[in-house]
């Protein structure tokens, strides 16, 4: 029963946003306050619609109820009750559901916070974002109803795929899709202007906080995602330049691009046709990725339940608003008035020059992702391109932009001092240099890049923490002053330190893990011993063990370091019994930012095994700068200034001396 | 600076930047792509040695050696024809006789097996790489549903 009601409500959301599509519209366009009025109701209608029928369909699978199609095909009675709560999502109707849940759940948090919004900017937003809402629930409904029953009802479901049978798919989703989807509103906020024909610092300092908080998620999202894939498939690689990772991978560069120029239009009411072109794209790649990644016209690694049939529904959609939203901004985007003027040298200019780098990095991995799908339909060929492409070109347009990093928040509005800022950042420098020299004297066998690589994420770390000291006054006031302007700061101020901070983090694991882990393929015998890293492992052989679902073969292995025994790991093969599809469990043991990671191949006659063995050096920097980055957003969006709902009144005379505006 | 000079000094970086790049990108596309092939291909074209290629097909039954140590060869078929492959390290988990699997390698000079340097098999086992389902196809040999 509860089956039909869940479809019956989605049925009644679409009826709902097709509403909320029109009546604001007229409504802002004839200052109707009662036509207007609809946009608010009904988004919140909308997402209590929705939200009843994600929870259907929840019900459906915590109780395993058969005679649904969809979980019959993606769950099973005997699966541990947090895999059937997250198989909600692990196929392709779910999370379609997962996906417009996210996307009503924004429209409903505008209408909740958006009071003191201009009403026809409000009405005009809500109302774009059902145009999003409608398409989507009109290909929910059509092709991809995870509602439709089953008769007779089958006694046992077929499983999960077990390599979803993780914590993961209970994080990673609901993250990557907060951010994809979150990024809508910044596209029906310029949307909405570009109707509206009319932007301003206010509209910026509406966008900044969605553009954060859908930036936050995604980073976290596309981390997570990194990390899941890491341990899950027992390959060791934590990205590969699959197209499915790049599809999350380009909103994520294009958002960050937007967080930056958004900056500089809300301080400086500049590059604001620039800001609403940037906000457009990044919904658009976030589109683009939905596409590429539900219909699987690309081969990648990650792919899960695609269908290609229901792919063109979505690359319709994606042609519709991408176009639309383009063909708008054609034909609106002079109306806009062009905004304040600024020096080349200058934090706007250090903006424009990240954004510059940015969007042109996301063009040569949209470039490298697509590029295969051109040539085949150009001539026939069929081509992977892979990761030497993306190093090839993602990586040298990286190197000036990290480099860069350090000046942008040092240097002054309008016209900035070159000069003093390098002078600031001397010491920064200094640190960085020193590093570099003392990675490239003492970690024989590591390559001079690494030892350059890994004194450019000091070069970040210490930038930021320059930038924060600057601020404070270290060197120039007493203690106590420092210590006041210190607690003075913006929170914002905070935040893009910890991002940029992360970021160096991240940069120092990359290198580290790229240029100096060591990997071994061996076969063992229990008693037998290899070596990875500084660490010794000896095989203790194998033993069966059953699970909920599954049976599986575990090797365990002791580690030792300098003969004495310090920890012991387990690796294993499960075979999931429903599907009788086996997976690689792989044993990680941390050491520090160190992992040693272990996966079981094949098992071979007389009781031995053969075991691939990595040393993977500083790895866990990798995602610990990418928690850092998160962080500083999660900051950032607890700046007075920001906080969701503050009226956009004047600000207060300034507390602290020295602080920027 | 004047108007007229700052909006140059920003647009002949910005051209500076993009045309890096695209300079790199044409550059990237002529040498670091990877062309897959079937078997079919392998035997009608000359694919030179030490020329990395991807190679599509169906694990051949019966093909599968396990060495004593860490190699394994094995054959892939588009049944029409068929490569012998050496690969060291671990298979996939779902790598077995009969799937559809896509190596990556290349063939060193003087010798017909093709050394496989990393081998992908879907973690779905209803999945069949795209490009292998088509070389199927293209042979007359594909038996799943038509999509």
């Amino acid at each position: 029963m509860i089956v039909e009601l869940g479809h019956y409500a989605l049925i009644m959301a679409l009826a709902t946003a097709l509403l909320q599509s029109v009546l604001p519209i007229i409504g802002a366009r004839t200052r109707d306050a009662g036509l207007m009025g609809v946009a608010p109701a009904a988004a919140i209608a909308s997402f209590v619609l929705i939200l009843f029928a994600f929870v259907a369909l929840t019900v459906s699978y915590v109780t395993s109820d058969f005679s649904v199609k969809n979980v019959w095909e993606n769950s099973h009675s005997m699966m541990p009750m947090i895999y059937k709560f997250s198989g909600v999502w692990g196929n392709h109707e779910g999370s379609m559901m997962l996906w417009l849940l996210i996307l009503v759940f924004f429209s409903a948090l505008v209408a909740f916070f958006g009071g003191n919004l201009p009403a026809t900017l409000k009405s005009n937003v809500l109302a774009v974002q059902a145009w999003i809402t409608s398409a989507f629930l009109t290909f929910v409904l059509l092709t991809s109803n995870p509602f439709q029953r089953l008769s007779p009802a089958p006694l046992e479901g077929r499983d999960l795929n077990p390599i979803l049978q993780d914590i993961g798919l209970a994080i990673h989703p609901p993250m990557l899709y907060l951010g994809y989807v979150g990024f809508s509103i910044c596209f029906s906020f310029a949307v909405a202007a570009l109707i509206d024909g009319r932007i301003d610092a206010a509209w910026a300092r509406w966008v900044r906080p969605w553009t954060l908080a859908a930036w936050t998620a995604l980073t976290a999202g596309i981390a997570m995602g990194s990390y899941w894939a890491y341990y899950e498939l027992g390959w060791g690689g934590w990205w590969f330049w699959d197209p499915v990772e790049n599809a999350s991978f380009m909103p994520w560069l294009a958002g960050t691009a937007l967080l930056h120029s958004a900056l500089v239009m809300e301080k400086r009411e500049a590059l604001k046709i620039w800001t609403i072109l940037l906000a457009i794209m990044t919904f658009s790649l976030s589109l683009l990725g939905t596409f590429l990644v539900r219909s699987g016209v690309l081969t990648s690694v990650h792919a899960f339940a695609t269908d290609p049939t229901r792919g063109i529904f979505i690359l319709c959609i994606l042609v519709a608003f991408i176009g639309g939203a383009f063909a708008l901004f054609a034909l609106r985007a002079q109306t806009l008035s062009p905004g304040g003027l600024f020096a080349p040298i200058s934090r706007e200019g250090a903006l424009v020059l990240n954004n510059l780098f940015l969007t042109t990095a996301t063009a040569t991995v949209l470039v490298g992702t697509l590029y295969p799908l051109v040539l085949e339909a150009i001539t026939g060929a069929k081509i992977s391109v892979g990761p030497p492409f993306f190093n090839l070109t993602f990586g040298p347009l990286m190197i000036p932009l990290l480099l860069a990093v350090p000046f942008g928040p040092l240097l002054a509005w309008k016209r900035g001092d070159l000069w003093a800022v390098t002078q600031r950042l001397y010491m920064a420098a200094g640190v960085a240099l020193l590093v570099s020299l003392a990675v490239i004297y003492f970690a024989t066998g590591a390559p001079v890049m690494a030892g350059l690589g890994i004194g450019l994420g000091v070069w970040l770390i210490a930038g930021s923490l320059t930038d924060i000291a600057m601020r404070s006054g270290v060197g120039k006031v007493a203690l106590p002053i420092m210590w006041r302007r210190f607690k003075g700061l913006p929170r914002s101020a905070f935040g893009g330190a910890l991002a940029h901070m992360g970021l160096g983090v991240s940069v120092i694991g990359i290198v580290a893990v790229t240029a100096c882990a060591t990997e071994s393929v061996v076969t063992m015998k229990p008693g037998e011993t290899t070596v990875g890293g500084p660490f010794t492992l000896q095989f203790e052989g194998l033993k069966p063990n059953t699970g909920p679902n599954y049976t599986e073969l575990q090797g365990r292995f002791v580690i030792s370091r300098n003969g004495q025994p310090v920890s012991h790991l387990t690796a294993a093969k499960r075979v999931f019994t429903a599907r009788q599809m086996p997976t690689t469990e792989a044993g990680i043991y941390t050491n520090g930012a160190n992992q040693l990671y272990v996966a079981l191949g094949d098992e071979l006659p007389g009781g031995g095994v053969v075991v691939r063995v990595w040393w993977k050096p500083w790895v866990t920097f990798i995602w610990f700068g990418a928690i850092f980055m998160s962080l500083g957003g999660i900051v950032s969006l607890f700046d007075r200034r920001l906080r969701i709902g503050a009226p956009a009144k004047s600000r207060a005379p300034a507390v602290a001396v020295g602080q920027e505006t | 600076m004047t108007r007229k000079q700052k909006r140059l000094a920003i647009i002949s970086g910005g051209v500076a930047v993009i045309g890096a790049a695209v300079l790199l990108v044409l550059f990237a596309l002529q040498d670091q792509i990877v062309y897959f092939h079937s078997p079919t291909d392998i035997v009608e074209k000359q694919i030179g040695p030490d020329t990395r290629i991807r190679l599509g097909g169906l694990v051949a039954e019966k093909s599968v050696v396990r060495g004593t140590g860490t190699k394994v060869e094995f054959a892939v078929t588009d049944t029409a024809n068929t490569v012998a492959i050496t690969y060291t390290g671990i298979l996939p988990d779902l790598f077995r006789e009969g799937q559809g699997v896509i190596v990556e390698g290349a063939f060193v000079p003087g010798n017909p097996v093709f050394v496989a340097d990393s081998v992908l098999a879907k973690h779905d086992e209803n999945y069949m790489p795209k490009e292998v389902a088509e070389s199927l196809k293209a042979q007359g040999v594909w038996q799943g549903e038509e999509k």
